[in-house]
C-alpha cells in the first residue's frame, strides 16, 4: 500500500499537483473563516474601549485590559446565566438520556408485543407535529410556565436520537441477552447490566447532542421563561448585545460604582466569550463522539 | 439447516403464551417502556388534538371545549390577507437559495477534504470547520452583528475603502436572504460534511486505481466513481431539506430580523410565535402552523416516493 502511494506521487502530473494547491488554498480558506471571527471577538474583549473605537478588526488587542470582563463580574447577569444553563444541561441531557434509553430498548426487542404499533406512532411525530401554539398551550396548561421543566420536558425524546439509539441496540448480539437471562437476570437487569455498557459510544454521541441543544437553546428559553432568576446564558446574552448594556431587565440603569461607565463595546465581546468558552472547552474531548454520532445514524436512517 | 434450527426454538416456547402470562414475563420491559410512551402521547399526541383550535375562536378562559366553533374562518382570513403572500414568497426564497447555495456546500467541503494528501491538514480543517456547529444562534447573530455593523464593523470598513460609502446590510431588506443564507453556510458546512466524509470513506480503492489504468482523468474519476458512491447519501439528505421547505427555523430568522428588514424577514415560523403567543391569537397562529405542518408533511411523503420511483433507497 505505500509503495502504491509513492509510486503514484513520483507520477502525479503537473495538473494534479495544481489541482492539489487549489483544493488546499480553498479549504484553508474556508477554515481560517470559520476561527477568525471567535480569535476577534477574544482579541476584542480584552482591548480597549477606545482601541475597538479606532481599528476595526485586530487579533492581538494593542492595549491588554480586564475592564469588560470586571463589568460582567459585577453586573453578575453572565454568569447567573452561565450557571442555569449549566443546570439545566445537566438535568436536562439526563432527563432526556434516560426517557431516550429506557424507550429504545423495548422497541430494539422484536419480541416486545406493541413494537410495530409504537414504532410506528414514533415515525408519525417526524412527519407531523401539532406545533408550536397547541404546544405552548400545553405547557402553559400543565403550569410548567417559568420553570426549568418547561425547557426539558417538551423536547425530551427526539425521535431521531430514539431510532439511533434503537439501531444500536438492535446491534447487540442477543447471545449476550440469553446468557444473562439463562444467568437469573430480568429485562431490566439485561438493561442496566448488558445493554447500556455496551452502547456507551452512542450513549456518549446522543448525549452530546442533547447537551448542545440544551446549552444553545434560546427560542423556548424566551418564550417560557420570564422569571429573571431562571434566565439562560443565551437570553443573556441577547439582552447584552441588542439592548444597552448599562441597563437591567427592569429598564433601570444598573450603578456600577467607581467602575464608571461600561466600556459596551468590549463587554458585548467579552459576554459573547463567557457564553461560548463552555463549549469550546468540551469540543476536543468530544470530537471524536459527535462524528461516531452522525455515522451511527447514517447506517440506518 | 431445519435441525440446526432446533435450539433456538427450543429456548423460546413455542406453544401460545396466554397474554396475561407475557405481560408477567416482560413486566420490565413494559416499565422501561412506558416512561417514554407517556412522553409521546403527552408532548407529541396531545397537542396534536391541540390542533383543534384552529377551528374555534379559543380563549384560555373558555378551553377547548367552550369555545365557539368558526369552520375555516381562520383559513379563509388567512389564505386572503395580503400576508400570506408575503409568508410564502419570503419562506420559498430563503429555502430555495438555501437549497441552491448551502445544500451543496458540505458536498464540495467533503469531496476537497476527500482528495487532500496531508491528513494532518485535512484534519485540522475538520476540527476547525466543525466548531460553528455547536455554536448558539444568537452568537452567531452577535458575531454576524460585529461584522457587518455600518458603524464599526470590518465588512463595511472593506466596502468603504472599495467604493466610498457604507452598506447597512443588517437593516437592509434586499441582504437579507443573503445573509441567513450565508450564516447557514458559514455554520454548518463543515459539520455537514461528516456524513458524505462517512460515504466517501467506503469507495473502493481499486475502483480508482482501475480506473486510471485505463486513462481516467481527475475529473472522470469524480464523475464515475465518487459521485456514484455519494449519490444515496445525497438524495437522503435532500428529502429531508425538500421536506423541511417550509421550516426556515425561527431562531436564526427571528435573531437577525429587525424594524428595518421585516418586510423579507417575516416568515411562517416568525409570523407563528409573533401572532399566537406574542399578540395571544391562538386560534389563527394554530391555522397558520397547521397550514405549514400539513404541506412539510406533504413535501417530505411526496420527495420520498419520488425517489424511491428513481431507484433510491428513500427514508420511510
Amino acid at each position: 500500500m505505500i509503495a502504491k502511494t509513492k509510486s503514484t506521487k513520483i507520477k502525479r502530473s503537473v495538473g494534479d499537483q495544481i489541482a492539489q494547491v487549489l483544493i488546499y488554498l480553498v479549504v484553508g480558506a474556508f477554515a481560517i473563516t470559520t476561527v477568525l471571527p471567535f480569535i476577534y471577538v477574544i482579541a476584542g474583549s480584552f482591548a480597549t474601549e477606545a482601541e475597538l473605537t479606532q481599528r476595526s478588526f485586530f487579533l492581538v488587542p494593542r492595549e491588554f485590559s480586564l475592564n469588560a470582563y470586571k463589568y460582567i463580574i459585577k453586573n453578575g447577569d453572565v454568569f447567573k446565566g452561565l450557571k442555569n444553563s449549566l443546570i439545566l444541561t445537566a438535568v436536562g441531557t439526563l432527563v432526556d438520556m434516560v426517557l431516550t434509553t429506557t424507550f429504545a430498548y423495548p422497541l430494539a426487542r422484536k419480541d416486545f408485543k406493541g413494537r410495530t404499533v409504537a414504532l410506528n406512532m414514533v415515525i408519525v411525530t417526524m412527519l407531523f407535529s401539532g406545533g408550536m401554539i397547541p404546544t405552548y398551550l400545553l405547557v402553559s396548561g400543565l403550569n410548567l410556565l417559568d420553570s426549568f421543566a418547561a425547557l426539558i420536558l417538551p423536547g425530551a425524546i427526539s425521535a431521531f436520537n430514539l431510532v439511533i439509539v434503537k439501531n444500536f441496540f438492535q446491534e447487540i448480539p442477543k447471545e449476550l441477552e440469553e446468557a444473562a437471562r439463562i444467568d437469573g437476570s430480568n429485562d431490566l437487569g439485561i438493561f442496566v447490566k448488558i445493554i447500556l455498557p455496551l452502547s456507551k459510544p452512542v450513549i456518549a454521541s446522543i448525549s452530546l447532542f442533547y447537551a448542545v441543544g440544551h446549552w444553545n437553546d434560546y427560542f423556548n428559553a424566551m418564550i417560557y421563561i420570564t422569571d429573571s432568576k431562571k434566565e439562560v446564558v443565551q437570553t443573556v446574552l441577547r439582552r447584552i448585545i441588542f439592548l444597552a448594556g448599562g441597563i437591567d431587565l427592569n429598564g433601570e440603569a444598573i450603578d456600577y460604582g467607581n467602575l464608571g461607565l461600561p466600556p459596551e463595546k468590549a463587554v458585548k465581546m467579552a459576554a459573547t466569550v463567557v457564553a461560548t468558552v463552555p463549549i469550546l472547552l468540551v469540543y476536543p474531548f468530544v470530537q471524536k463522539y459527535f462524528a461516531q454520532g452522525v455515522m451511527v445514524g447514517a447506517v440506518k436512517g | 439447516m431445519g435441525k440446526a434450527k432446533q435450539p433456538a426454538a427450543i429456548a423460546v416456547p413455542k406453544k401460545k403464551q396466554s397474554l396475561g402470562k407475557y405481560f408477567s414475563s416482560h413486566k420490565w420491559l413494559y416499565f422501561l417502556f412506558v416512561p417514554g410512551a407517556l412522553y409521546f402521547i403527552v408532548f407529541k399526541y396531545l397537542p396534536m388534538f391541540g390542533i383543534v383550535i384552529a377551528f374555534q375562536q379559543f380563549s384560555p378562559y373558555q378551553g377547548f371545549t367552550g369555545s365557539p366553533w368558526v369552520g375555516l374562518y381562520h383559513f379563509k382570513n388567512l389564505f386572503a390577507g395580503s400576508d400570506f403572500k408575503m409568508l410564502l414568497v419570503n419562506t420559498l426564497s430563503i429555502s430555495v437559495l438555501n437549497l441552491v447555495f448551502y445544500f451543496p456546500a458540505p458536498i464540495i467541503l467533503a469531496l476537497l477534504l476527500n482528495e487532500m494528501k496531508s491528513q494532518f491538514f485535512k484534519r485540522t480543517a475538520q476540527t476547525l470547520v466543525y466548531i460553528p456547529h455547536f455554536i448558539s444562534f444568537v452568537i452567531v447573530a452577535t458575531l454576524t452583528f460585529q461584522l457587518f455593523n455600518i458603524q464599526d464593523g470590518i465588512v463595511n470598513q472593506v466596502i468603504q475603502k472599495i467604493t466610498g460609502h457604507t452598506v447597512n446590510i443588517l437593516g437592509g431588506p434586499q441582504y437579507f436572504r443573503g445573509l441567513i443564507v450565508g450564516q447557514s453556510i458559514w455554520k454548518e458546512t463543515g459539520y455537514g460534511t461528516i456524513i458524505f466524509l462517512a460515504a466517501l470513506s467506503g469507495v473502493d480503492t481499486q475502483l480508482y486505481e482501475a480506473a486510471k489504468v485505463d486513462g481516467a482523468g481527475r475529473l472522470r474519476l469524480l464523475w464515475h466513481i465518487t459521485l456514484p458512491a455519494i449519490r444515496g447519501t445525497i438524495v437522503l439528505m435532500l428529502i429531508l431539506k425538500v421536506g423541511s421547505i417550509l421550516n426556515t427555523g425561527y431562531e436564526q430568522i427571528f435573531l437577525m430580523g429587525n424594524d428595518l428588514n421585516a418586510s423579507k424577514a417575516e416568515v411562517f415560523d416568525t409570523y407563528v410565535y409573533k401572532r399566537g403567543i406574542a399578540m395571544g391569537q391562538y386560534s389563527y397562529a394554530t391555522a397558520v402552523g397547521l397550514f405549514k405542518s400539513v404541506i412539510g408533511m406533504i413535501m417530505v411523503l411526496s420527495s420520498n416516493w419520488f425517489a424511491k420511483k428513481c431507484g433510491e433507497s428513500g427514508l420511510y
